[in-house]
């Protein structure tokens, strides 16, 4: 077992894992943060993503040892500090951008990193990103329309309004 | 005050804020103190004797508390088939026992024969390694047709790999025979309905938890409808009695059909919690879930088109080969054969159709109901056949379906293949289609498509489905075992606000936010003080779940039945505290009045009233208000829609991209159109999946070749378009009270032929002479139909 | 996945040190930890090369070369290779933005699977591979699917690249794992045409020398017009027949030409 601790969400904490430890279950077993998911086991799926250092990441394919000293930021830590939605969560639920919910927290983390890179992305750009977050509900036409409208572009000429 | 929230509009939903915040409860987040972890052992081969089983190395290994192998559910029941079909010599259908765990032989890769429990998943993972398991490898059946062969069974204790062998209706069959012979015009296609996996992102999981001091177990799980999973538990499985049992389904993330059924884990996981004496928790990896997960589609299909010069049609004919897998998932019977041969009439007015189902057993995962769930098989086959036929006879793919469509004034409409359609106006649909396509312009894109070296082609298409499932008796007729009503609870609080108990199940549909819409705009209050409560078996009357596009049609129903009943007890207790007759009193917009006076008091009084019954006529009205409502439906519900797709066809590479989808669909009355349009999308996203993308694959040795997402080819974001819908055209369904029909599974019944359709389109405008290609449509696979 | 421990050295010479026994090196783990997890390889020991400042980075050699730190991810090679366009664009287009965050060159190259992108640019640009023992060039590197000339323990710290006149890469995608099914570098440098396929062959990453001497001789997609690929040694799967592999090895050569900056 080895010692670590690392900031998540902006909080100190710090535990003791196996080298195999992934990130995903000490978020999830150890901090019981559970809205990071798991998908996938060949790293593809994205219910996964958190972001490290500010880097979009997934969590499935990182070991928690990996982590030790960064500074990880979860879904739980996305809203506003007055716990309403931030920008993008609240451009989600505006435009339906979720049915199960299950691939919603890395969407929302994807769609964070992308719009720290790229604020006004196009409607290509943002299907680009989004390769490796897989969403088996939406048919991705609102999580886009979501993610458009986030970065403050009008989505009202949008097919299906 | 419900006018703003009530029925049509376009809420947003509540329960996205637990979602978008990393508050969703989906059952692998629940760990309780003292959880144990439960791993399988499953077969690495597809067919396999099982000749010694031996776990002593494995249950000394660090942390396992206990191994289970077939041998410990022998003297339990199997989970059996939901759907008796018989075959059309009047036998009933083989239906093998399906074990919890393989005893005797292991049937497909995957197929579990042991589980270990150990203090963690890592522990029993190692101890699984260790569990000495002599399998020795048969010969796998895997192709269809040598399975019907063949002498080699899934399942020797039935001496045949045919399931059933189903004629519909099979009193039509000599004059369908005839109508062929005759036809002036028949058209011919062979086509495979594609195997697909659902791939709903979260993975099966289940959790059972055992209390000794009243022998009572509570198993939180990832299902569709917990109450059907309650029920198969303990009147065939473990025997565990109902009121021993709560099943709970907290938040599921996507099911997509794959987790209506119950399966051999949930069992185990409670034999387990009890024998441990602790919480035991399972959880699917993606390997499994493809392993597992039961699989949907999987036709091998024959069907015939006569028409005459005109196009005008004649008759069908068809011949299907359903695979069924190693064992009967609970509605795998009913899937290739009540929810696909009853829709052979499509939207057309027919005289005649047969339809020939054999099922078939293979050594591959099970497989059962897919959204659609049979729908979309019959409705590829006809509309591939139609756009063939069309083609053939040089007639425009809009107008051959034009000249056969059952007209506005025809409903309802008793169709050839046994179904009566209640409402319905096919016309205006493919009007309201062909206004959004601009087929005008269609041209000029497709020269633009061909001056950047792409083919572009455009695919027409249109389906009727039923759904709604279903009227117990006529099911019941048709052999379920099971009743298909839905049942609701409402009940009013104290101070006004209200809970409703639904037995339907919420997994993505928002019945959370459009069901208090609904009561919301009937009780004239807002909806915002409805809560909604389902998934849990200990709290709601009863359920039979959510698939089928029935939750509205049929639990809404029930919800709206029992909210009909509240008004009734509430103006009674309103018209004694107004001192009137209960006829003279009347309800609006949330308020009781004497007709005529502006003498009123309002529901919340009235709620308060029933619950501090001071004054209060006991011997007439019985305090509290709380009502239940069963709805049976008395049809099923008939959505139909007109689809189009403009693909473009790389020819050097055989890439194909869709450029444009336009869905136009009749789900009858709409109670939010955002829900409406996201259930639209994601059906499409489905449905182009099978059509472009996915296809699950066995070797002749039964390894699943597409056991993972390296392989499995899910939709991305950059596969689909933005999709343009249209739901304007409406004809309300006439038999339940909000005239809704569904709109779940509409967009995976209706995309495949469209995309397909258009893809060929593409192939014959570069001179191609490709008339019909097997789905997934891949790049590889229209490459080499274009050589 | 089986039980062992991490190790996060500071310095390449430690990284060496701790790699001795059933160590394994640690890159960005997008392809170890997946292996992991199916229990196929059992380490008892894994080094984390994330650590390791001297590893990282992309800067210019004093010979004009385009050099590439080991441990760099492909997030930073599209971001700070844009005096090799062509490799910028290259690393923007393996797997997922997430993926890209934590995958490095070194990993890619040591792993060499047939379907990988990096293999094809190293080939084909005629790069060097530094490792912290020798210098291994490209045409020595690569020994079939999975197989390099890297030894036990050996860690491949930088990547030399010559910059290309001109060069483009080219990938058709495999559509489910969203590897290359067919991945064409075409690199045109002052001794001539290199042409390097990925994801197409049996035996791994490979030149096509017809296409390389005839677009030697005339650099434009028209020279490739009489060339066909032998399918034979194609990989044939359910995603392409032999046949089609080849066949996309041509289409892809011709628009990298096309393509080339
Ligand atoms: C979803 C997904 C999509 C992907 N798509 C693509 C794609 O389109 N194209 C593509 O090319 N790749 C793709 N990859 C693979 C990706 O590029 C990996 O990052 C890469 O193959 C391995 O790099 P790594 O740093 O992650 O190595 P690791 O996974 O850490 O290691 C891989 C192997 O290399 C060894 N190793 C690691 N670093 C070194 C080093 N410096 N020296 C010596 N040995 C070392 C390890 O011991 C191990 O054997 C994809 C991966 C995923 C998960
Ligand atoms: S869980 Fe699927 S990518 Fe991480
Ligand atoms: S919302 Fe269900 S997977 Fe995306």
């Amino acid at each position: 077992m080895t010692d670590i601790s690392m900031t998540v969400n902006g909080k100190a904490v710090s535990g003791s894992v196996e080298g195999r430890t992934l990130l995903v279950d000490f978020l999830r077993n150890d901090l019981r943060l559970t809205g990071t998911h798991v998908g996938c086991d060949t790293s593809q799926c994205g219910a996964c993503v958190v972001h490290v250092d500010g880097l979009a990441v997934k969590a499935c394919t990182m070991f928690a040892a990996e982590a030790d000293g960064a500074e990880v930021a979860t879904i739980e830590g996305q809203a506003n500090a007055d716990g309403s939605l931030n920008v993008i969560q609240q451009a989600f639920q505006d435009h339906h951008g979720l049915q199960c919910g299950f691939c919603t927290p890395g969407m929302v983390m994807s769609a964070a990193a992308l719009l720290k890179d790229n604020p006004k992305p196009t409607e290509a750009e943002i299907r680009d990103y989004l390769e490796g977050n897989i969403c088996r509900c939406t048919g991705y036409h609102n999580i886009v329309k979501a993610i458009m409208a986030a970065s403050g572009q009008d989505v009202g000429a949008i097919a299906a309004e | 005050m419900p006018k703003d929230g009530g029925i049509g509009a376009a809420t947003t939903r509540r329960e996205d804020v637990r979602f978008l915040t990393g508050k969703g409860t989906y059952t692998d987040d629940i760990q309780r103190f003292g959880q144990a972890a439960a791993v399988f052992a499953r077969s690495q081969v597809a067919n396999g004797l099982i000749k010694s089983i031996d776990t002593s190395a494995a249950a000394a290994m660090p942390g396992v508390l206990a191994i289970f192998t077939g041998d410990d559910f022998v003297d339990v029941g199997g989970n059996p088939a939901g759907w008796l079909i018989n075959s059309r010599d009047g036998e009933p259908m083989k239906e093998p026992k399906r074990p919890v765990l393989a005893h005797g032989k292991v049937r497909h890769v995957g197929d579990a024969y042991a589980a270990v429990i150990a203090e963690t998943a890592e522990q029993a993972r190692d101890a699984v390694e260790a569990i000495e398991a002599d399998i020795e490898e048969l010969p796998a059946i895997v192709d269809m047709a040598a399975a019907l062969a063949g002498d080699n069974y899934v399942h020797d204790e039935i001496e045949t790999n045919q399931c059933f062998d189903w004629g519909w209706i099979e009193d039509n069959r000599a004059a369908v025979d005839e109508a062929i012979k005759n036809a002036p015009h028949v058209t011919t296609l062979e086509l495979v309905n594609n195997r697909l996996v659902p791939n709903a992102v979260e993975p099966r999981s289940s959790m059972a938890e055992y209390n000794a001091s009243d022998d009572s177990y509570v198993l939180h799980t990832t299902s569709q409808n917990p109450h059907l999973t309650r029920l198969l538990i303990s009147a065939f499985v473990l025997g565990i009695p109902e009121n021993k049992l709560t099943v709970i389904a907290p938040d599921v993330g996507g099911g997509f059909g794959s987790k209506i059924y119950h399966y051999g884990e949930e069992a185990l996981v409670l034999a387990a919690a009890k024998k441990v004496g602790r919480p035991v928790r399972w959880t699917a990896d993606r390997t499994e879930s493809f392993l597992t997960d039961a699989h949907g589609r999987d036709h091998v299909t024959k069907i015939e088109l006569a028409c005459d010069k005109d196009g005008k049609f004649l008759a069908f004919r068809t011949e299907t080969m359903a695979n069924v897998g190693a064992y009967l998932s609970n509605f795998s019977t009913a899937t290739p054969t009540f929810l696909h041969g009853t829709l052979m009439a499509g939207n057309y007015t027919v005289p005649v159709i047969y339809t020939n189902v054999k099922a078939v057993f293979t050594n591959t995962a099970p497989v059962d109901a897919y959204r659609g769930a049979g729908r979309p098989e019959a409705t590829f086959s006809i509309e591939r056949v139609i756009d063939k036929a069309a083609r053939e006879l040089g007639i425009d793919p809009m107008e051959i379906r034009r000249r056969n469509f059952i007209k506005a004034d025809q409903f309802p409409y008793a169709g050839a293949a046994g179904l009566e359609y209640d409402s319905g106006d096919y016309h205006a649909l493919m009007d309201k289609l062909e206004q959004k396509v601009d087929r005008a312009g269609f041209a000029a894109r497709r020269a633009a498509s061909e001056a950047k070296g792409k083919l572009r082609g455009l695919g027409i298409n249109t389906y009727v489905e039923a759904c709604g499932i279903a009227p117990s008796n006529l099911v019941g007729v048709l052999g379920s075992r099971v009743g298909l009503y839905d049942a609701a609870t409402v009940r009013v609080n104290a101070t006004g606000n209200l809970a409703i108990m639904v037995g339907a199940h919420s997994h993505g549909q928002g019945h959370e936010t459009v069901f208090p819409q609904i009561v919301g705009e009937m009780l004239g209050i807002d909806p915002a003080s409805i809560e909604i409560v389902h998934g849990d078996t200990s709290k709601i009357p009863f359920g039979m779940g959510t698939y089928g596009s029935r939750s509205l049609a049929v639990c809404g129903s029930a919800m709206v039945r029992a909210t009909e009943k509240i008004i009734a007890k509430a103006s009674k207790i309103a018209a004694h505290m107004l001192e009137a007759s209960a006829e003279d009193v009347e309800f609006a917009d949330g308020a009781f009045t004497v007709k005529g006076t502006d003498k009123s008091v309002g529901f919340g009084e009235v709620a308060l009233k029933a619950y501090i019954p001071h004054e209060f006529p006991i011997e007439d009205i019985e305090p509290g208000l709380e009502e239940t409502a069963f709805y049976d439906p008395a049809n099923f519900t008939y959505p139909a829609g007109a689809y189009a797709c403009e693909v473009e066809v790389d020819p050097d590479t055989g890439q194909v991209s869709i450029e444009r989808f336009i869905a136009v669909d009749d789900v009858g009355n709409v109670m939010n159109p955002i829900i409406v349009q996201g259930q639209i999308h994601g059906g499409v996203g489905q449905g182009v999946g099978q059509a472009l993308l996915e296809g699950a694959v066995y070797d002749s040795e039964g390894q699943l070749l597409t056991g993972s997402y390296m392989d499995y080819t899910m939709p991305r974001a950059a596969d689909l378009p933005f999709v343009e819908i249209d739901n304007s055209c409406v004809t309300p369904c006439t038999h339940n009270p909000l005239g809704v029909k569904g709109c779940g599974e509409a967009g995976a019944i209706g995309s495949p032929a469209t995309v397909v359709n258009a893809v060929v389109d593409a192939l014959q405008s570069g001179g191609k002479d490709v008339t019909h290609i097997d789905m997934p449509l891949t790049p590889g696979r229209v490459w080499a139909a274009m050589q | 996945m089986y039980a062992f421990e991490i190790e996060r050295p500071e310095t390449v010479a430690d990284a060496a040190a701790a790699l001795t026994g059933e160590a394994q090196a640690l890159g960005g783990g997008q392809t170890l930890i997946p292996t992991l997890k199916q229990r196929l390889a059992s380490p008892e020991k894994l080094v984390s090369l994330a650590g390791i400042a001297e590893m990282k980075g992309v800067c210019t050699g004093d010979d004009g070369r385009l050099c590439v730190g080991g441990a760099t991810t492909h997030a930073t090679v599209a971001a700070e290779a844009g005096s090799f366009p062509a490799l910028a664009e290259l690393a923007s287009h393996i797997g997922d933005p997430a993926v890209r965050n934590r995958g490095t060159i070194g990993g890619s190259l040591a792993n060499n699977d047939p379907a990988a992108c990096y293999p094809a640019a190293v080939l084909g640009a005629g790069a060097t591979i530094v490792t912290n023992t020798r210098e291994i060039a490209a045409d020595d590197f690569f020994d079939g699917m999975f197989t390099t000339a890297l030894n036990e323990g050996e860690i491949i710290t930088e990547v030399k690249f010559p910059v290309a006149q001109k060069a483009n890469y080219q990938k058709f995608v495999q559509p489910a794992s969203r590897f290359a099914m067919v991945g064409v570098f075409v690199a045109q440098t002052a001794e001539g045409v290199r042409v390097a396929v990925t994801g197409a062959s049996e035996g791994g990453v490979f030149r096509w020398s017809e296409a390389e001497a005839a677009l030697s001789a005339n650099f434009d997609a028209s020279a490739l017009d009489g060339l066909s690929l032998d399918a034979d040694g194609m990989i044939g799967d359910l995603h392409g027949s032999p046949a089609y592999r080849a066949h996309l090895v041509k289409v892809m050569t011709g628009r990298a030409v096309k393509a080339a900056a």
